[in-house]
């Protein structure tokens, strides 16, 4: 008993020391600090601006480093605004001749564009060791001997930290970063085609890459790691060059409007040469990880103070930070719900922004509830106990959330999901009248809208393209609806009746899902990544969906390294598959039809491998036009083929619902950016106020659980003493 | 002693470099470089080139096995099975895939492994034997019966309901302890403590259960007849003859498992935000990072057959007629 009463007095002694909320599982030392609770799942595999393509790494990225644009934090639709630029740069254009021609100019007209970006002065950089020079001027930790390296393990080791102002190089500097060989940029390719000499240099950097790796090789061997720094300042780029201190110049083949947005992602934020020559150094990523995957080093509101990807990185303020101003207009309501109250105010507000990794949804949850995560998403399994939706499908909290003060907060998702036909299989592929028809009749039959009420809890909104609310093409109301799948009723779209799929069926060949001329049953082929006792109902309920019809569909699980290959090869029949938008362009979105961005034949994002003639050369009109009634006539045009053509059943938008406690202030969710942690608030007082009232320790169980253990015990020892105390069996008196 | 052990070692090798092949080949059942170079790469505007030279930058542009182009010994050697294994003989586990060093990791995972995986195996040894114990004292009792159908109820439950549960009440109903979470120092204490009683009481069913059988088929012998007839009190029968005497079937259970405490437990890692060797493995697994998993099953390997030495070493320490030779 003794035994058990100790560690229990001696833990209630422990927790009792700290503090009044024994379950903080933050330091003591942190609370009401102006820090902001986050959560991240998985792990960042880099912090490198040119090579980090997820939204997860750019949660962190975002914060550091500063392209010279940014979308506006409370407008919509989306808008390009300065961040590090003095203003949005207008592009100019030049024939083949080197001639300048006005703004309105044809795209077949121009043979280049300039984009001349002029940033503010008086930008800088956060500490860090690169920029840390001696007395005498000198660089202190760009010329290290690698003994001097071998004894430091972080960053924080090196004593010495500076700073310097932002120049116009730096940012020339990254755009030559995204060609070198070592940095394996994922939009190289795709940049290479727009950004003038960017492939040319990329060729040149490989070759000098290739003769230094050989000359390394040669002297240290070939696993040593420590390859030599290649001073990208020595090889010049025509795309790309500094005019002056602050302004660049960009040079773009042809036309190409979206590069305005390209501007406004991480790929194209700065990154100074010190840096860059710094993590190079030999030793450096010998074990340490010192290096740019790691340490990120921008001009950004924050910095990142600390890398613990298997627990928490955090994120404190930059002392150099020049301030930026809250925004002063915003959509209507905005004011209404208090987003405008710090207009004007220079961000940003909260001093430090605490990470902590959170790989399960149930603990996550839990202490969103307790305080401890200043906001959250909502997953499936909570979905009731927070939200519930009443009879005309508004959205708002349980009762229970609202007694906690928690805001609720959605907004329609900038991606798309959809089930697409393989345009190369025989029976649902192609253009003929036969495979149009049976498309269209299954387009019919997959109810979304019931998909949306039973798997999504209501978050999504049908499809009607591939274009989601929000951005230039989608059309609301009688004119966005497609009228293979929908009819207009009642002032709002109705499904088609399942007897019209049932007749586009027939017509098909295939009446009632069979095949007229063999008579043999339709039987289709639906290739999923889903496969887990947990998705049995959603693949039941795809199984009912062709049932309508009378077509049999069969279910095909597979990895999801099998299914890319699938789709890679052109080998399935139907599948499904979503994108997200990299900037708010209906481009993005059209493209993923786009016959010669074909899958199967180029590798490209066209998944379905549609191909129509009219509908590629559409889009090849359509991308470099800048937004109007001109493009939008064809955007609306190219929808209406693609409705016809049924590539895809278009499946759903879906929607974001996120909750914030009451003392976040300034939320506003954006599907574009991931920087707006710096116009973020936290009213700390309150936040303490509420964690302690919700998480008063509750002791009568353990005293309960000693009661218990008690009265357990008590009978094993009054029968143990009395066997103790027995006399032995007299002989003859049993076994 | 020391030939017997320099033996033991020397038979590991062959059986390292087995799992080590059977590790290789069922991971590339599953999964080609071009798949790792994928994942690692993103699903996005990724190209055939940037996939070439990710694999190239990591060895994996040569064939898996066998290389039909190379001269001499080159075949065998110039492969990928060959370039990676050979330098896990040395521990040199190289960099993950994404680019960060594998020891490194594993060095700063430890520490929050152990803190977990120790408390657990300590309190769990003993509360399992003294529990087994009482009720094997009480045999053919009440307690008996009810202690088994106790220990079989507690069998039955999966340690997931257990984590699930203990949060639920522990750290979310009664605010004792945080949910999730890890720091390091003194503070880890709080995080620790409710993962540890979870993995102790789950543990407790079919602890008591093996150990009880252990028990009573010692308290059966004659030694114990022989004890009690001199007048012993059972106490000194139970904790000086029959747990002296039952100690090789306990020891070739926990003994084993000592070094595998460096890896970690997978699920409670996982649940309670723990940042140890167990979610490292498993984050590797779901990355398909096979430079992670290869060495973490290595590790493994060597950890258990460490094990196993150790088992048998502890047979001479607690009875005096084994002999290694």
């Amino acid at each position: 008993m003794r035994a058990l009463a100790i560690p229990l007095i001696a833990w209630l002694a422990l927790a009792a020391g700290c503090g009044d909320a024994w379950n903080d599982p933050y330091p003591a030392g942190e609370r009401g600090t102006n820090t902001l609770y986050a959560s991240f799942i998985e792990r960042p595999k880099t912090l490198d601006p040119a090579r980090s393509y997820t939204a997860d790494e750019w949660g962190f990225t975002s914060q550091v480093y500063e392209p010279p644009l940014q979308y506006h934090y409370l407008k919509r639709p989306y808008e390009l605004i300065p961040q590090t630029a003095a203003e949005v740069p207008r592009p100019r254009f030049f024939d083949r001749d080197g001639r300048e021609l006005p703004a309105d100019a044809p795209a077949e007209r121009v043979a280049y564009s300039e984009y001349e970006i002029r940033i503010q002065p008086g930008i800088r950089y956060q500490p860090h060791p690169a920029f840390a020079r001696g007395e005498d001027g000198a660089p202190l930790y760009l010329d290290l001997p690698e003994s001097e390296i071998r004894r430091r393990h972080k960053l924080s080791d090196f004593e010495k930290t500076g700073t310097r102002e932002l120049t116009a190089d730096d940012y020339v500097y990254q755009i030559k970063r995204l060609a070198h060989p070592r940095v394996n940029s994922p939009i190289f390719g795709h940049m290479s085609e727009y950004i003038v000499g960017l492939k040319e240099l990329g060729d040149r950097l490989k070759d000098e890459n290739a003769r230094l790796v050989a000359a390394h090789r040669e002297r240290f061997g070939v696993a040593d790691k420590g390859l030599p720094w290649i001073d990208l300042t020595r090889f010049p780029l025509d795309g790309a060059q500094a005019v002056d201190r602050y302004t660049y110049r960009v040079r773009i083949k042809g036309k190409y409007p979206q590069f305005a947005y390209w501007l406004a992602m991480p790929f194209f934020a700065p990154l100074p040469v010190e840096a860059d020559r710094f993590y190079s150094q030999r030793g450096m990523n010998d074990g340490r990880n010192l290096t740019l995957d790691w340490y990120p080093v921008g001009t950004g509101p924050y910095m990142l103070a600390e890398n613990n990807p298997n627990a928490r990185m955090v994120l404190e303020r930059n002392p150099h930070f020049r301030g930026e101003r809250y925004p002063s207009a915003g959509e209507p309501g905005d004011a209404a719900e208090g987003l405008l109250a710090d207009a004007g105010k220079r961000a940003p507000f909260i001093d430090r922004v605490v990470f902590t990794r959170e790989k399960e949804g149930i603990p996550y949850w839990n202490k969103f509830l307790q305080g401890y995560y200043d906001q959250s998403g909502i997953a499936s399994d909570n979905f009731d106990q927070a939200v519930r939706i009443d009879l005309e499908g508004e959205a708002s909290l349980t009762p229970e959330m609202e007694a906690k003060g928690i805001r609720l907060r959605t907004s329609v998702g900038t991606s798309t999901f959809y089930l697409a036909f393989n345009f190369l299989d025989p029976v649902v592929g192609g253009l003929s009248e036969r495979a149009k028809k049976l498309r269209q009749a299954i387009s019919i039959a997959v109810d979304w809208e019931e998909f949306i009420s039973i798997f999504q809890n209501g978050r999504g909104i049908p499809g009607m393209g591939p274009i989601p609310p929000g951005i230039f093409g989608y059309r609301e109301g009688r004119e966005g609806v497609n009228p293979v799948v929908y009819e207009w009723a009642d002032g709002k779209p109705r499904r088609r009746s399942i007897e019209a799929a049932r007749k586009l069926l027939a017509e098909a060949g295939f009446p009632d899902g069979r095949d007229a001329q063999t008579g043999e049953p339709l039987v289709l082929y639906l290739d999923t990544v889903q496969r887990g006792p947990g998705d049995k109902p959603r693949l039941d309920w795809y199984r009912r969906q062709f049932a309508k019809l009378g077509i049999q569909l069969e279910i095909r699980a597979t990895d999801w390294n099998r299914f890319q290959e699938k789709i890679r090869q052109g080998n399935t029949q139907l599948f499904f598959l979503g994108w997200n938008a990299d900037y708010p362009d209906p481009e993005n979105f059209m493209f993923l039809l786009n016959g010669p961005q074909a899958r199967a034949r180029s590798g490209g994002e066209n998944a379905a491998n549609y191909q129509n003639p009219e509908y590629d050369r559409l889009f090849a009109q359509m991308k470099n036009m800048d937004n109007g009634p001109e493009r939008q006539a064809i955007i609306d045009r190219m929808l209406a083929i693609a409705r016809e053509d049924a590539p895809w059943v278009w499946g759903f938008h879906p929607k974001e619902y996120s909750l914030a406690h009451e003392w976040v202030g300034n939320v506003k969710p954006n599907q574009m950016a991931r920087n707006g942690l710096k116009f973020y608030r936290i009213d700390t007082a309150s936040r303490e106020a509420r964690r302690d009232e919700w998480n008063r320790p509750v002791l009568w169980p353990l005293l309960a659980l000693l009661a218990l253990v008690v009265l357990m015990a008590a009978p094993a020892v009054r029968a143990y003493r009395r066997r103790e105390r027995a006399a032995a069996r007299p002989a003859g008196s049993g076994a | 002693m020391t030939a017997y052990i320099v033996r033991r070692v020397l038979y590991a090798i062959p059986i390292l470099i087995g799992v080590n092949l059977i590790t290789f080949a069922l991971f590339f059942v599953v999964n080609t470089p071009d798949d790792m170079a994928r994942m690692q790469l993103g699903a996005k505007r990724v190209t055939p080139e940037a996939i070439e030279k990710w694999k190239a930058e990591r060895g994996y542009d040569r064939p898996l096995l066998w290389n039909a182009q190379a001269a001499g010994a080159g075949k065998l050697a110039d492969t990928i099975f060959f370039e990676k294994s050979v330098k896990l003989f040395l521990f040199d586990f190289g960099n993950a895939d994404d680019g960060r060093n594998i020891r490194h990791e594993i060095l700063s995972r430890m520490g929050p492994s152990l803190a977990l995986a120790i408390p657990v195996f300590l309190i769990g040894i003993a509360a399992n034997v003294t529990m087994a114990m009482l009720v094997a004292f009480f045999r053919a009792t009440a307690i008996d019966l009810w202690g088994v159908v106790l220990a079989v109820s507690m069998m039955s439950v999966s340690t997931l309901f257990y984590i699930i549960g203990g949060q639920y009440l522990v750290a979310k109903s009664w605010s004792l302890v945080p949910i999730s979470g890890y720091q390091e120092g003194l503070d880890a204490l709080k995080f620790v403590v409710l993962p540890v009683v979870v993995g102790v009481v789950s543990g407790i069913g079919s602890g008591v259960r093996w150990y009880r059988t252990i028990f009573l088929e010692e308290m059966g012998r004659d030694y114990v007849r022989t004890a009690r007839a001199k007048g012993l009190a059972e106490t000194t029968v139970l904790f000086r003859h029959v747990l002296k005497n039952a100690m090789i079937p306990i020891l070739t259970g926990a003994v084993v498992v000592i070094p595998l405490l460096f890896m970690g437990s997978l699920l409670s890692e996982s649940f309670f935000g723990i940042p140890g060797l167990g979610s490292y493995t498993i984050d590797a697994i779901q990355a398909q990072d096979f430079a992670v998993v290869r060495s973490m099953v290595f590790l493994g390997s060597v950890l258990y057959i460490a094990g196993l030495i150790l088992t048998d070493v502890s047979y001479t320490l607690v009875d005096p007629r084994v002999r290694l030779a």
